[in-house]
């Protein structure tokens, strides 16, 4: 749901811009104080395979596809600020040099896919992981996150275009929540097969919180391994 | 994450953009299927405030699409696995 250039008016993209360019700033501060050694590779490698997965279009139903945005798989590994940069950054890539989205509306598009699916989708992970525990409830959680992820940041997208005049919000808002309440299962498959994966080969890998992370993850030290520093 | 892991993440990150990117799907993503469906899709024709070097994945001169979008994967997936590094990095010396 990349947004292109010609669908905001200037008072909403300018507002998106400022809104979100805060919002990274803010990302950017809190993941450098999280950042481990251990993490600097994990980051390089989940933002090149997120790139390469966002332009697997994959067809869902009526002649209309979708990609994965992964945020919230971004987020289950780096945590939320360290996931946000990482969506922010691909976006901004995708922008630049691949004409994937407006510059105007880059700001909007990092808002609703970097900041509020990421952040957002990383909030509903904790709480549904927290609540069920173990290994179920961090697949359960990251599943579910994921699609209310997508789900949430097509509204916010579709609020964007009806704050523009785009589209009456009365119409735009049930069609693009409908369309991507489809992808958004795509995107709860992807990020739940990579998560569950990921939870049964290298469990050191997926982000613990601060202080409560082995209780979260209902990971002992001993199912960790030791970590290799590169 | 140590190197080899690394290694390996990024193998299968290239592999899915040279070797699955030419068969994804050209079909409308949610996005343009309502804004087609909305009659606004058109405002978003020819309002491009930038021109990116890489168009829509298509590489200017070369006429195949398939290798055009393999091509602008994997070299997109190599470029962004150096930023996602190096972003990481950045941010590992300032917030220490």
């Amino acid at each position: 749901m990349h947004i292109p250039d010609g669908f905001l008016s200037t008072t909403t993209w300018v507002s998106a811009w400022t809104v979100s360019a805060g919002g990274l700033g803010c990302c950017l501060r809190q993941a450098g104080r999280a950042m481990k050694d251990r993490m600097v590779p994990l980051m390089g490698v989940l933002s090149a395979f997120i790139f390469a997965a966002q332009m697997i279009n994959f067809p869902v139903m009526g002649g209309t596809s979708g990609h994965l945005l992964g945020g919230v798989l971004a987020a289950v590994l780096l945590g939320p600020w360290a996931g946000a940069v990482v969506i922010a950054s691909v976006l901004i890539f995708q922008c630049l040099v691949f004409q994937d989205g407006g510059l105007t509306a880059l700001g909007a598009n990092i808002l609703n896919m970097a900041l509020v699916g990421t952040l957002g989708g990383y909030f509903i992970y904790r709480v549904i992981a927290k609540l069920l525990g173990g290994r179920k409830g961090i697949v359960t959680g990251a599943v579910t996150a994921a699609w209310f992820s997508v789900v949430a940041a097509a509204s916010l997208c579709a609020l964007q275009l009806a704050l523009s005049g785009t589209s009456p919000l009365g119409l735009v808002l049930p069609a693009m929540a409908a369309v991507h309440a489809v992808i958004g299962i795509g995107e709860g498959m992807i990020t739940g097969l990579i998560v569950g994966f990921i939870l049964k080969t290298r469990p050191d890998l997926i982000y613990q919180g601060q202080g409560i992370g082995s209780r979260v993850s209902g990971l002992g030290p001993q199912a960790m391994e030791p970590v290799k520093e590169m | 994450m140590g190197k080899r892991d690394a290694i390996m993440g990024l193998a299968v990150a290239l592999a899915i953009a040279l070797l699955l990117s030419p068969f994804a799907s050209s079909w409308p993503d949610g996005l343009e299927r309502v804004a087609k469906d909305l009659g606004f899709f058109e405002k978003g024709e020819g309002a491009e405030v930038l021109k990116a070097p890489i168009p829509d994945y298509k590489i200017p001169g070369l006429d195949s699409e398939g290798v055009s979008t393999a091509l602008s994967g994997t070299l997109g997936t190599l470029a962004m696995f150096g930023i996602g590094f190096g972003v990481a990095r950045l941010m590992r010396r300032k917030g220490q």
